[in-house]
């Protein structure tokens, strides 16, 4: 059996971890929080240009964009989003495990994909693989801003177009509920599957379809990749903090099991003392 | 006077929303007014002012990277960023100005960095006229 001692400085230990873990908790709750209505606010901006494209790509047949197009599959790209820190449970492990096996299933070289990682985590498992990483891109706000995805995304997308690779997959963690999340696969470029929620209009075009579709998909799909990142956020900060209570649950049981021991060693120790006690009265009579 | 409802969007949320009288502000290819009853159209936006104007007070609201989309019933415009004239932080676009000026000025090849430096001039110069009016 331990000494008391080391009972003891576990327990302590244990309440010093779970203080931080409830604290982080707290933090998650606050940022997914944030995470959500951040999501929330860009529904409308996403719903509208998802319409606008949809009625113009539709609408006029003659419309024609390479970013529309599909084109022969030489190389494929695959953005991952993960978060920049661990502690969020399975968050992470649960996308890159899809992805890594997507990429295993389909490719049997190295030159047919390029990743482009977007978290510290996933650029550190592909890396640490031998994979082939494009691009990739830390350090991102828990509360991103358009401004600063634009770079990131205006990248991605000219990729696409200067032919890096010729077809395009996102993949991240799908923000359901507080305590569910789920690996989304989409298939971003080339645009193929618009589709508009209600019915379509025709416009008048100024100056002309084709010039509009050349400004409009690239800030269309770079908006997808923008709602995939809050999308992501949310869920992160959702996992996190699932995680962070299980922890605070689980060192609450352990510091009880551990205070049941604790009073056992020492009810055993007094007991030995009394007895050896009443042994040396009993001795000297 | 008849009204039309307006809504300026960007990824940051909704950013205006009212109904006015008319819509102006320049497009790619000019200047463009937006009456209630135009026929449905879309147009990509300059770096600029959208005017805003409903009876005898007109509100301004500064709009770059945009688009704007008329439908019978409403006009959207959608915005990578936008700010209200009464939300624009001068103090910022002042200093956004200057750090622009001063890169144009650093390197004056045609590359990358000049043209985003070119734009985030005139983003600037046109936060700071709609911050303060003169348009």
């Amino acid at each position: 059996m331990a000494s008391l001692r080391d009972i003891k400085s576990r327990i302590t230990s244990t309440k010093k971890t779970s203080q931080i873990t409830k604290a982080m908790e707290m933090v998650s709750a606050a940022k997914w929080n944030r995470g959500v209505m951040n999501a929330k606010a860009f529904v409308p901006y996403m719903e509208k240009i998802q319409e606008v494209t949809a009625s113009i790509a539709m609408g006029s047949k003659d419309a024609n964009h390479p970013m529309l197009t599909s084109r022969p599959i030489k190389k494929t790209g695959y953005l991952v989003i993960t978060s920049d820190r661990g502690l969020a449970g399975a968050y992470n492990s649960n996308v890159l495990r899809q992805v890594y096996q997507t990429i295993k299933n389909r490719h049997k070289s190295n030159d047919e994909f390029a990743i482009i990682a977007i978290g510290r985590v996933g650029r550190d498992f592909f890396q640490s693989r031998g994979m082939n990483v494009v691009l990739d891109i830390i350090g991102i706000a828990d509360q991103p801003s358009f401004s600063e995805i634009q770079d990131i995304a205006s990248n991605t997308v000219g990729m696409f177009s200067d032919g890096t690779f010729d077809e395009l997959y996102i993949y991240y963690s799908h923000y359901i509920s507080a305590i569910s999340q789920e690996v989304e696969e989409k298939k971003l470029l080339p645009l193929t599957n618009i589709t508009a929620s209600t019915k379509l209009t025709s416009y008048e075009f100024e100056p002309n379809a084709e010039e509009i579709l050349e400004v409009l998909l690239p800030q269309y799909a770079e908006s997808l990749i923008y709602g995939a990142l809050l999308d992501s956020k949310a869920s992160e900060h959702a996992a996190r903090m699932t995680a962070m209570r299980n922890a605070t649950d689980n060192a609450k049981e352990l510091i009880n099991s551990l205070s049941l021991s604790y009073n056992r060693a020492r009810q055993a120790a007094i007991t030995q003392e009394i007895t050896e006690i009443v042994g040396g009265a009993a001795a000297l009579e | 006077m008849k009204t039309i409802k307006v809504s300026v969007v960007t990824p940051d949320g909704p950013v205006y929303e009212s109904d006015v009288e008319m819509v102006s502000t320049k497009a790619r290819t000019g200047e463009l007014g937006i009456l209630p009853g135009h026929i449905p159209m879309v147009a990509p936006l300059q770096i600029g002012a959208v005017r805003l104007k409903n009876g005898s007070n007109t509100e301004f609201v500064a709009v770059s990277g945009g688009f704007l989309e008329v439908r019978p019933e409403q006009v959207t415009i959608l915005a990578q960023s936008a700010e209200q004239s009464s939300e624009i932080d001068l103090e910022r676009a002042l200093r956004a100005k200057e750090r622009a000026e001063q890169r144009l000025h650093e390197r004056k090849q045609e590359n990358v960095d000049f043209r985003r430096a070119e734009l985030a001039l005139q983003r600037a110069i046109n936060r700071i006229s709609v911050a303060e009016r003169k348009i």
